[in-house]
């Protein structure tokens, strides 16, 4: 029992890491239907940045925030140059554009601070330790409550400010929002500029647990099944999403691993994403689609 | 009918030689029309004689091909629809355009947002002027909840409304902005005649208290021979007839459009009634 809830806490916690990342995507689903598939890139860039003026003498503080200036920054030129050009064409062509904006985030981030895997370490000690005999990271504590953090203070934001009520609106209907004079263009540089914090943060943690390395980028794709299991346009969803994937894989991995050899973790989530699908394809916190004809 | 002309004042929205297309279809083939001050003018045809897209024209949504519009003494040839928000046009849309998942009340503040001044951005770092800007635009948006008397569903997620309260919420979005045109595309489609009398009743209220301009699509033409000051019918995407209800009612081709096309019988019966 004691093992079975350490795995089970371990694989929550890990989750927290999960919806960090879906948790940009949904910002930017929500509010223009763009699946942003440059996001794994920008938790890349966001880390690499981080870690380089650091390494360049930057105190902590300040290489934090000069790298959220220039996720800012980035995100702000992303809606000048990629996205503006392209209001009111097909959700594909947006697609498609964010994977060219990934390759040149990619380029970018090694152009300019090299392709050496750089260690990244927050000074967070991570020994774990013992609640009632069962052992925690404390690592992943501090990454779950940083996540939970941020969590609440975005949906703080889109609850209760007037930028987050025009962003529910541009979500949930484009055309009524633009017919009422909400500027479309601010809307979606706040939210890729809050795509940006976040995907500096999941850098940040994903960064000290894996190194900053290339492989970084592609931790976007663990976000996938996060995604089809909570529901591409809930924030809520995209952390229970996040949790059932860290849960599930480990306690998988755990007990179905010594029948079914190891390494499910690395499929188990698709697994569950596809069988999900077939059941609930809304995902669990997603909107129903009912097309009228 | 009931309204006397003399209410209405300057030409406020001036159509001329408007035309659209999509594809090979002409939806629209120099449309001119004028709109005047306080005047209630309605649009009618047969379904697909492009009144929606006359609307989506004058708020910007679409782009005419050829035709320019003028506003308030602006003229141009096409706008975007946030130009037209903060220039004063409002408008509801055929099938309800609400959002969904927001409560009545955050809807019809969304409404006011093309009267707020500090940007956006501005907005979401100064906690204090923001606060009590948002307070100020609260209050006239409470006083519209009252005057269409939806105080009861203020905090309702206007998804879970019933049909009718839905179209009143979205009326209530467009006056928030306080415009000087309003917009309206088949506010009454759909509801039962209870429903329709209300939404008459509030449509009269606007155009009398606030002295709003109003474009409105209908078809029920009871409707739109109680309310409207002037006709303009459409057919095809060609204006056919453009007056008072009562002449628009007596034109042949008006007839024939909503009739199918008349026999030799028939115009002679038209002529008859007429003389
Ligand atoms: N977005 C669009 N794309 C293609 N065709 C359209 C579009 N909107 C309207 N149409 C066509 O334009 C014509 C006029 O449509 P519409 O303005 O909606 O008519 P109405 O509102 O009078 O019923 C119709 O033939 C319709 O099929
Ligand atoms: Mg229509």
């Amino acid at each position: 029992m004691q093992f079975f809830l350490e795995v089970l806490i371990g694989g929550l916690l890990s989750g927290v890491m999960y919806s960090l990342v879906a948790l940009g995507f949904v910002l930017i689903f929500k509010a223009s239907g763009v699946f942003n598939f440059a996001q794994g890139a920008m938790v890349l860039f966001a880390a690499l940045t981080f870690v380089s003026l650091e390494e360049r003498g930057l105190p902590r503080w300040g290489a934090l925030l000069a790298s959220l200036a220039i996720m800012l920054g980035l995100a702000l030129v992303i809606e000048r140059v990629v996205l503006r050009p392209l209001v009111n064409q097909p959700a594909i062509s947006l697609l498609m554009a964010t994977i060219g904006l990934t390759f040149c985030l990619e380029g970018l981030a090694q152009g300019v601070w090299g392709s050496v895997v750089k260690g990244l370490d927050l000074g967070i000690p991570d020994v774990p330790f013992d609640v009632k005999g069962v052992l925690v990271s404390q690592f992943d504590l501090f990454a779950a409550a940083i996540a939970g953090f941020l969590v609440a203070v975005l949906a703080l934001f889109f609850q209760y400010t007037r930028v987050g009520r025009a962003l529910r609106a541009v979500a949930d209907d484009h055309q009524a929002a633009l017919s009422l004079g909400i500027p479309l263009q601010t809307v979606w540089a706040v939210v890729w500029a809050a795509a940006g914090a976040v995907a500096l943060v999941a850098g940040l943690l994903w960064g000290s647990r894996l190194g900053v390395q290339f492989a970084l980028s592609v931790i976007t794709l663990k976000a996938l099944p996060v995604l089809i299991l909570g529901g591409f346009t809930s924030i809520a969803g995209a952390i229970v999403g996040g949790l059932l994937v860290g849960a599930s894989e480990k306690l998988a991995e755990v007990y179905l691993g010594p029948v079914l050899g190891g390494g499910i973790e690395n499929w188990f989530p698709y697994v569950l994403a596809l069988l999900f699908l077939l059941v609930r394809p809304e995902g669990l916190f997603g909107e129903k689609h009912i097309d009228r004809v | 009918m009931g309204h006397p002309r003399q209410k209405v004042g300057e030409v406020l929205l001036e159509v001329s030689g408007v035309s659209l297309s999509f594809g090979g279809v002409k939806a629209l083939h120099q449309v001119s029309f004028q709109a005047r001050e306080r005047e209630l003018c309605a649009i009618i045809g047969p379904n697909g004689a492009g009144k929606s897209s006359l609307l989506n024209i004058v708020n910007g949504v679409y782009q005419p091909s050829a035709g320019t519009i003028s506003f308030a003494g602006v003229q141009r040839k096409s706008m975007s629809p946030r130009e037209a928000a903060l220039g004063g046009i409002a408008r509801t849309f055929q099938n309800i355009a609400l959002f969904k998942g927001m409560s009545v009340l955050d809807n019809i503040m969304t409404g006011r947002d093309a009267k707020m001044h500090s940007s956006l951005l501005a907005q979401a770092l100064y906690w204090g002027p923001a606060q009590r800007e948002e307070m100020e635009h609260r209050c006239h948006v409470e006083k519209l909840i009252d005057f269409l008397q939806i105080e009861h569903v203020r905090k309702t997620p206007v998804g879970r409304l019933p049909y009718g309260l839905q179209k009143r919420v979205e009326l209530a979005r467009a006056l928030a902005a306080e415009p000087r045109l309003l917009l309206l595309d088949e506010p009454m489609a759909g509801m039962n005649v209870e429903e329709k009398q209300d939404m008459c009743r509030f449509i009269l209220d606007v155009n009398d208290e606030f002295g709003t301009t109003i474009l409105l699509i209908e078809h029920d033409m009871a409707v739109v021979m109680d309310l409207a000051d002037r006709v303009v019918v459409l057919d095809y995407g060609r204006k056919i007839a453009d007056g008072t209800p009562e002449e628009v009612r007596r034109n042949p081709e008006v007839i024939a459009a909503y009739l199918g096309v008349p026999t030799e019988a028939d115009r002679e019966a038209v002529a008859e009634g007429a003389g």
